[in-house]
């Protein structure tokens, strides 16, 4: 189906109902965003697939269940696999309109669940899988992930004076998840909710395989007042450390190709798990930030 | 008219999984259980088998995709063995925990390290507590027959707990039989279609796998126990109304052979049952009172039925291809807690062999024969023995 | 019925009361999540431009479109602020819960 043959949904048009209700997630929690809007995009007709995380951990707690579509918890490693078995499950019992939806965490789809994703991407099974990722495995009480960026202070790569944090950069998922050739990957962020409407529908139009890797912020991981959370995703964007892309028909595509940058500093500073940060470590940062641009720039349209 | 076809076990499994209408078979490949997989997919290219085969990436994926398949009400199969059955080891708790009622083939191979491809049991053994239902089977026809029989158990309202059938790697993975293949529409009257109130649909949403606080947990493990329990009448029954049907009856939980008068006997688990059963014809001619008893189910585990043989005779003998290391076979351990409930129990001494795919021969079971005999005269015996050792040992 | 409601929850007196299985009503809430909150969101409705920025932004889904504006379900607001500090005409106060 072409992009502009689907109907767009907005705040206007988006249906009223509410499918992630009462979940005991932190208040401020772009999770439970991500989540809330996917859930409102895709309908009631919909199983949705958690592996151990965050946001099974705070809609499954019996008898609080805070989903109102179907939806089942996964083991961390297997929340592919499993909505893959549901989703052809589904088909074999002869089911008609329905989907199959992933919410993991960024461990547990760069990490630990990332076998399984390769699979179900290689098999092409028809399953929308949606990371949200807030740089650490919030859950357990913030440890560094494949997805925590340099400089990170967590609770597994302490900021000390001998070592600032975590000294890895993130995995870049969104191109590991592309380099499959899926039928369709994107980018988002709870900091600019239209593109990530957009892209779970476009991704509910979509035959196969869909990946989204969604910023999503932590106001208790990352040490910031929770009514500022959609407005640090927003810069996290802004400031090129996060950007907003596609990849469909062998093509990369990038939504978003600001001029300049919100600054770099104002950005980290904000935020407690950066606050150690030197000029020098704002600078590495920097410099990774401008090598990723300069490439997405000349190969990506 | 049912016709007779000259398969491995391998095969027969293949076939009766074929006649059990699976929707979706999840599998990975592993030694000795390929075979099984190979002639799976062959039947859904054919068209002969309607059902969806997923290529999955690994055994962990093969399990969770059978939960998922099962958690939409859809009847799921998987096989696998030795290593792969313990990288699926926490969807096998899963899966339980879930009452998912997925049947496996499991072909018994040995563990890593050292590598072994060959046969013993300690792969299923070492996930005796997993919460599956397991089975042991004796020759490829067991082995087809109770995968029809593992779905009318596993998917009973009573107990919807999954269903491990185990055979013996190569011994029975890999040998051929004449197997005697029951009519599809005998099967289909046999085994309805899978029924859960355990399932998401769009009629009546559900969440499920969810998460317990400590002030609901125990009733989930208990309800889970319970079901487990429920399955030893089930598995009776079942087992009457396949031998009504197919004229093939297995004995339920154990299968007892010259037992009646036995003073000593033998108890076994899986393709070893066969060669002990000769050794007890050997010794009946020679007038000796000895007698087999085939453990079939290791869980539920057939307690009601050991005690009251063990009640009659003198000596127990445990065969069997696996070790707890540091203490004894995992199947004597578990006879002998069945024991202690007696106020007279028999004296029991435990066979450890064929592990790794050592041999184990007539000779060997007849000397265990002697050494019970010989314990039963009051003549001392090692309670753990080691069969058929290469070298010295010092002991 | 767009939003779940609270619902009584009577915790089972006998095993059989139990699902089989843990699996259970979706959407099925037994508490609410007021208690959470230190600040209200109080929306001055003559200044709401019904944007719904709040409504899409809220992580909790407690905004919802009424009469052309937005209101408030105050049984699932935790009191993040995210919509006060989203609105663009100012239109949302936080207000601390013990000053209502």
């Amino acid at each position: 189906m072409n992009n502009t043959d689907i109907k767009r949904i907005t705040p206007k048009n988006i249906t009223d109902k509410e499918f992630f209700y009462g979940h005991k997630a932190c208040a401020g929690c772009g999770g439970s965003l991500a989540v809330r809007l996917a859930l409102k995009v895709l309908g009631e007709r919909t199983f949705a697939v958690l592996p151990a995380g965050c946001m099974s951990a705070v809609g499954f707690i019996y008898p609080q269940m805070a989903f109102v579509n179907n939806a089942i918890i996964s083991t961390f490693p297997g929340a592919a696999s499993m909505a893959s078995g549901i989703s052809v499950g589904a088909r074999a019992l002869g089911l008609k309109d329905y989907k199959t939806v992933v919410f993991a965490g960024d461990g547990g789809t760069a990490d630990i669940g990332i076998q399984a994703l390769s699979g179900a991407i290689d098999r092409n099974e028809d399953i929308i899988y949606v990371c949200y990722d807030n740089e650490a495995y919030m859950n357990t009480g913030i440890q560094k992930s494949g997805l925590t960026p340099y400089g990170t202070k967590t609770t597994t790569t302490p900021a000390g004076k001998n070592i600032h944090g975590a000294q890895t950069f993130k995995k870049n998922l969104f191109e590991i998840m592309a380099a499959h050739e899926i039928a369709y990957a994107a980018t988002a962020s709870v900091g600019y909710p239209q593109d990530y409407i957009d892209k779970i529908n476009k991704a509910k139009h979509t035959k196969g395989t869909s990946f989204i890797h969604v910023y999503a912020t932590c106001p208790t991981g990352w040490g910031i007042p929770t009514e500022i959370a959609i407005q640090i995703a927003k810069e996290a964007v802004d400031s090129g450390l996060f950007y907003l892309a596609e990849y469909q028909n062998r093509n990369f595509k990038l939504n978003k190709n600001p001029k300049s940058f919100f600054p770099v500093k104002d950005y980290l500073l904000k935020q407690s798990r950066f606050k150690h940060l030197t000029d020098n470590d704002i600078k590495i940062i920097e410099q990774q930030r401008d090598e990723k641009w300069e490439y997405m720039r000349k190969h990506w349209n | 008219m049912s016709k007779k076809l000259f398969i491995s076990g391998d095969e027969a499994v293949a076939i009766g999984t074929k006649l059990s209408r699976p929707n979706v078979i999840s599998a990975y490949p592993i030694t000795p259980q390929t075979v099984t997989v190979e002639r799976l997919s062959e039947m859904v290219e054919s068209g002969e088998l309607k059902a969806e085969y997923m290529h999955v990436e690994s055994e962990h994926s093969a399990m969770s995709a059978a939960m998922g398949v099962s958690a939409v009400g859809a009847r799921a199969f998987t096989a696998t063995s030795s290593q792969g059955l313990l990288y699926m080891a926490e969807g096998l708790h899963y899966a339980s925990g879930g009452r998912y009622p997925i049947v496996m083939m499991n072909a018994n191979r040995s563990l890593a390290l050292p590598w072994s491809i060959y046969g013993d049991q300690r792969d299923s053994l070492s996930l005796l507590d997993s919460g599956w239902i397991q089975v042991y089977v004796e020759d490829a026809q067991e082995a087809l027959d109770m995968i029809i029989q593992a779905y009318k158990i596993a998917e009973n309202k009573d107990v919807l707990t999954p269903f491990m059938v185990n055979l013996d790697g190569f011994v029975l993975t890999h040998t051929y039989e004449l197997v005697e293949i029951p009519e599809q529409e005998k099967v289909d009257k046999f085994l309805p279609p899978f029924q859960t109130p355990n399932k998401m649909s769009f009629e009546e949403p559900k969440n499920m796998a969810f998460s317990t606080t400590p002030a609901d947990n125990l009733e989930y493990k208990y309800q889970q126990n319970r079901a487990m329990l429920n399955s030893i009448d089930v598995i009776n029954d079942v087992d009457k109304e396949f031998g009504d049907k197919f004229d093939r009856y297995y004995g339920g939980m154990v299968q007892e052979y010259r037992c009646d008068d036995a003073d000593v006997v033998i108890f076994t688990l899986g393709s070893i049952t066969g060669t002990v059963r000769m050794i007890v014809d050997k010794l009946r001619d020679e007038g000796k009172k000895v007698g087999l008893l085939k453990i079939r189910y290791m869980r539920p585990f057939p307690e009601k039925e050991i005690i009251k043989l063990a009640g009659k005779v003198k000596a127990i003998g445990v065969v069997e291809k696996d070790i707890s290391f540091g203490y004894e076979g995992t199947v004597y351990t578990n006879v002998n807690s069945a024991l202690s409930k007696l106020d007279n129990a028999p004296l029991s001494l435990d066979f450890l062999c064929g592990m790794g795919g050592r041999d184990v021969s007539k000779s060997d079971i007849y000397n265990m024969f002697i050494s019970l005999f010989k314990a039963v005269n009051g003549e001392k015996q090692k309670r753990v023995q080691f069969i058929n050792m290469g070298v010295e040992t010092d002991e | 019925m767009n939003r779940p409601k609270v619902q009584k929850y009577v915790k089972p007196k006998h095993i059989d009361d139990y699902p089989v299985g843990p699996q259970f009503t979706a959407g099925f809430l037994a508490e609410t999540n007021a208690g959470w909150r230190t600040f209200r969101p109080i929306i001055d409705k003559n200044l709401c431009i019904n944007c719904l920025r709040c409504y899409i932004v809220c992580p909790d889904g407690v905004i919802f479109k009424s009469e052309n504006k937005v209101d408030v379900d105050y049984d699932y607001c935790k009191g993040c602020g995210v919509c006060a500090h989203e609105c663009p005409v100012n239109a949302i106060k936080m207000v601390k819960e013990e000053l209502l």
